[in-house]
C-alpha cells in the first residue's frame, strides 16, 4: 500500500473512530435525567 | 379527541434509531463508489469539510426544530416547520416535502430492502453455490424481471416486496418505543458486528488464497490513495456534498419528526453529534473496508472500474459478491452472504421505518387515527406507489422516484429549512435552542456557519445540480459562456432531466441510425418516465390537500395562530 494512501486511511479512520467512541462514552456516562423535573 | 401518547423509551434507543435512520444501504454501496469515482483518498477531504459545514449544521437544525416544535404537540413536518414562523401559513406547504419525500422514497427503498431479504434467503439455502460469475449476475437480472423466475417461485420479487412492506408496517404499528426503537437496538449492534466481520475478511484477503488474485489491501490502496488534483474539480465537491447529504438522511423530515418526541430541555447537541458520528464510523471505517477490497481482490482494479461503470455499487453487491463469497468455502460463503445482506437489511429497515413517521404523525395527531390504522395506511400507500417500481423496474420508473423524491426534494427541503431556521426563526433564538440542555459545548463558530455557510453551501449544491454543464466540465463551460457560446446543459442536470434531454438524444440517435426497434423501446421508456412523474405529482397534490384539510381543522378547533 502506498505511503500516502496508508497515511490518509489511518488518519481518517483513527479520527472518525476516536470521535465516535468519545461521543458514545459521553452519552453512556451522562447522568440520567430526572423526569419529575418536568 | 385524545392525543396519542408516543415517546422514546430511552436515550440510547433514540440515538440508535437516529443513527439507524442515517445508516442506509448508501453507506456500504454508494460511499466507496463515490470515493473511487472522485479522486480516491482526496475525496475524503471535501467529504469531511462538507460534513462539518453542511452535515453537522443540518443535523443541529433538524434535531432542534423537532424538539422545539414538538413541545406544542406537533409531530408531522408541515406543522413542525410552521411552528418556527406561525404567522406565515405557507411554511406548512414546505413541510409537505417532508411527508411526500418519505412516502415516495420508502416506495422504492422497500423494494431494494426486499432484495436484501431475498438474498439472505438465497444465501442461506445455498442458491448461489456452484453458480459462475455470469450466472450470479444473471440471477439478479432475472430476479428483478417479475415475469421470469430462476428459482421456481413465481413473482418472487413481488412476494418479497410485499413481505418487506408488511414487516415495516407491523413494526411501525408497535409504535416508537415498542417497534422502531427495539428494531434499532437489535439491528444497529448486529449491523456493526456483521460489518466488522466482513471488513476483517476484506482487508485480510491474500492473493493466491481462496481464489483471490490480489491482496485486499490493493483495494484499500485504490480507495485511499489521494489524487489532490481532483480537489480543484467542482464536480468532486458536488459529489462530496451529495454523499454527506444522503448519508445523514437530512432534508427528509425524518430527523425532525423523530426529534419532536424528545422532551423539553433534554439534550439535542450531544445526541445529534453522537448519531451523526456513528453514521460516519459505519460509512468511513466499515463501508470503505468491505465492497472495494473484496471485489478488487478478485477482479483487480480495472475489473472493478468496469463493473462500477456498468452497474455501480448495487451491481457489485448483488451481481458479484454472492459469487465471490462462494470462493471462501461452503460454510463461510453462507455466513458471509447472510452477514453482508443482513447488514444491508438492517441498514435498510432502520431507515425505512423512519420514513413512516411523518405520514403517521399527520394521521395520528391531525386526524385522530389510531397508530395501527395509520401504520397500515402507510403500508398501503407504499405498496401502491412501490408496485410500479417493482413491475416496471427496467423502464426507468425506479430512477425517476430516486431522482425526484430522493434527490431534488431533499436538497430543496434542506435549503429551505436552513433559511427558515437561521433567517426567519432567527439565529439568536436558534442558537439558544440548540444549547438549551446541551451536554456538550459546541464551538461558537457554528453560529456563523449555521447562518451563512450552510445555506450558501446548499444553494451552491442546488444550483450546481441545476446547471451541470455538458460532460460536467465546469472550466470549459465557463470559458464557453464568456466566449459568447452560451451554456450547454448536461443531460444529468436538473434542467436536462426535466426536459428528458438524455432520452430524447438517444431517440434522435436511434432514428438517425434507422434502428426502429430501439426507437420504439426508448419511446416506451419515455412514456413510463413521464407516467412515473405524473404519479409522484399526484401523490404530492394529495398530501398537500390533506395538510390543507388538517390546517382548516386546526383553525376551527384552535383558532388563528398567535
Amino acid at each position: 500500500m502506498s505511503t500516502a494512501g496508508f497515511l490518509m486511511m489511518t488518519i481518517t479512520m483513527s479520527l472518525v473512530t476516536a470521535i465516535t467512541v468519545y461521543l458514545v462514552w459521553r452519552v453512556l456516562t451522562a447522568p440520567q435525567p430526572n423526569d419529575d423535573e418536568e | 379527541m385524545s392525543k396519542p401518547n408516543e415517546g422514546w423509551g430511552s436515550r440510547i434507543g433514540l440515538i440508535l434509531a437516529m443513527a439507524g435512520n442515517a445508516v442506509g444501504l448508501g453507506n456500504f454501496l454508494r460511499f466507496p463508489i463515490q470515493a473511487v469515482e472522485n479522486g480516491g483518498g482526496a475525496f475524503i477531504i471535501p467529504y469531511l469539510v462538507c460534513f462539518l459545514l453542511m452535515g453537522v449544521p443540518l443535523l443541529l437544525i433538524e434535531w432542534t426544530t423537532g424538539r422545539f416544535s414538538g413541545q406544542f404537540g406537533d409531530h408531522t413536518t408541515p406543522f413542525l416547520m410552521q411552528r418556527l414562523d406561525p404567522k406565515r401559513a405557507f411554511w406548512k406547504y414546505l413541510g409537505v416535502f417532508g411527508i411526500f419525500a418519505n412516502v415516495a422514497v420508502a416506495a422504492y427503498y422497500c423494494y431494494v430492502e426486499s432484495w436484501t431479504m431475498a438474498y439472505i434467503y438465497h444465501s442461506a439455502i445455498g442458491t448461489f453455490a456452484d453458480m459462475d460469475q455470469a450466472q450470479v449476475a444473471g440471477f439478479f437480472t432475472a430476479y428483478t424481471d417479475t415475469y421470469q423466475t430462476t428459482t421456481g417461485i413465481p413473482y418472487e420479487n413481488v412476494i418479497f416486496f410485499v413481505l418487506c412492506v408488511v414487516l415495516n408496517t407491523w413494526i411501525l404499528s408497535k409504535g416508537l418505543a415498542g417497534g422502531v426503537e427495539i428494531t434499532a437496538k437489535i439491528g444497529m449492534p448486529l449491523l456493526i458486528l456483521f460489518g466488522i466481520f466482513l471488513a476483517i475478511q476484506g482487508v485480510t484477503l491474500t492473493a493466491g488464497e481462496k481464489g483471490a488474485q490480489f491482496d485486499g489491501l490493493v483495494g484499500l490502496d485504490f480507495l485511499w490513495t489521494p489524487q489532490f488534483d481532483s480537489l480543484t474539480n467542482p464536480s468532486v465537491w458536488l459529489a462530496a456534498a451529495g454523499q454527506v447529504f444522503f448519508t445523514l438522511s437530512v432534508g427528509m423530515g425524518t430527523v425532525i419528526c423523530f426529534a419532536s418526541y424528545i422532551k423539553k430541555r433534554r439534550d439535542v447537541a450531544l445526541n445529534a453529534m453522537t448519531a451523526g458520528w456513528l453514521n460516519e464510523f459505519v460509512e468511513v471505517v466499515l463501508g470503505a473496508s468491505i465492497l472495494i477490497p473484496i471485489c478488487v481482490g478478485y477482479f483487480g482494479i480495472d475489473g472493478v472500474v468496469d463493473r462500477v461503470n456498468s452497474g455501480g455499487g448495487f451491481g457489485l453487491a448483488f451481481q458479484s459478491l454472492p459469487y465471490l463469497f462462494q470462493q471462501w468455502g461452503d460454510l463461510l460463503a453462507v455466513v458471509a452472504g447472510i452477514a453482508f445482506f443482513g447488514l444491508l437489511f438492517f441498514a435498510g429497515i432502520t431507515s425505512s421505518l423512519a420514513m413512516g413517521t411523518p405520514w403517521m404523525g399527520l394521521l395520528q395527531y391531525e386526524f385522530g387515527w389510531k397508530r395501527e390504522t395509520a401504520a397500515w395506511s402507510f403500508g398501503a400507500l407504499v405498496l401502491l406507489l412501490g408496485l410500479p417500481t417493482v413491475l416496471f423496474y427496467d423502464k426507468g420508473v425506479f430512477g425517476e422516484y430516486d431522482y425526484w423524491a430522493g434527490t431534488v426534494c431533499l436538497f430543496f427541503f434542506a435549503m429551505m429549512e436552513s433559511i427558515l431556521f437561521a433567517w426567519v426563526f432567527g439565529i439568536d433564538r436558534g442558537w439558544q435552542e440548540i444549547n438549551d440542555g446541551a451536554e456538550i459545548r459546541l464551538p461558537r463558530v457554528y453560529k456563523f456557519i449555521l447562518k451563512f455557510i450552510t445555506p450558501a453551501l446548499l444553494l451552491f449544491v442546488f444550483i450546481g445540480n441545476l446547471f451541470i454543464p455538458i460532460g460536467a466540465d465546469w472550466g470549459a463551460a465557463v470559458n464557453n459562456l464568456f466566449a459568447g457560446n452560451g451554456w450547454q446543459f448536461d443531460a444529468s442536470s436538473l434542467v436536462g432531466t426535466v426536459s428528458n434531454a438524455g432520452l430524447k438524444a438517444q431517440i434522435a440517435a436511434a432514428e438517425l441510425a434507422g434502428n426502429s426497434t430501439a426507437v420504439a423501446q426508448l419511446e416506451e421508456r419515455l412514456w413510463y418516465v413521464n407516467g412515473a412523474r405524473l404519479l409522484l405529482l399526484t401523490t404530492f397534490v394529495f398530501i398537500t390537500a390533506l395538510v390543507y384539510i388538517a390546517y382548516r381543522k386546526r383553525l376551527r378547533t384552535q383558532g388563528a395562530p398567535a
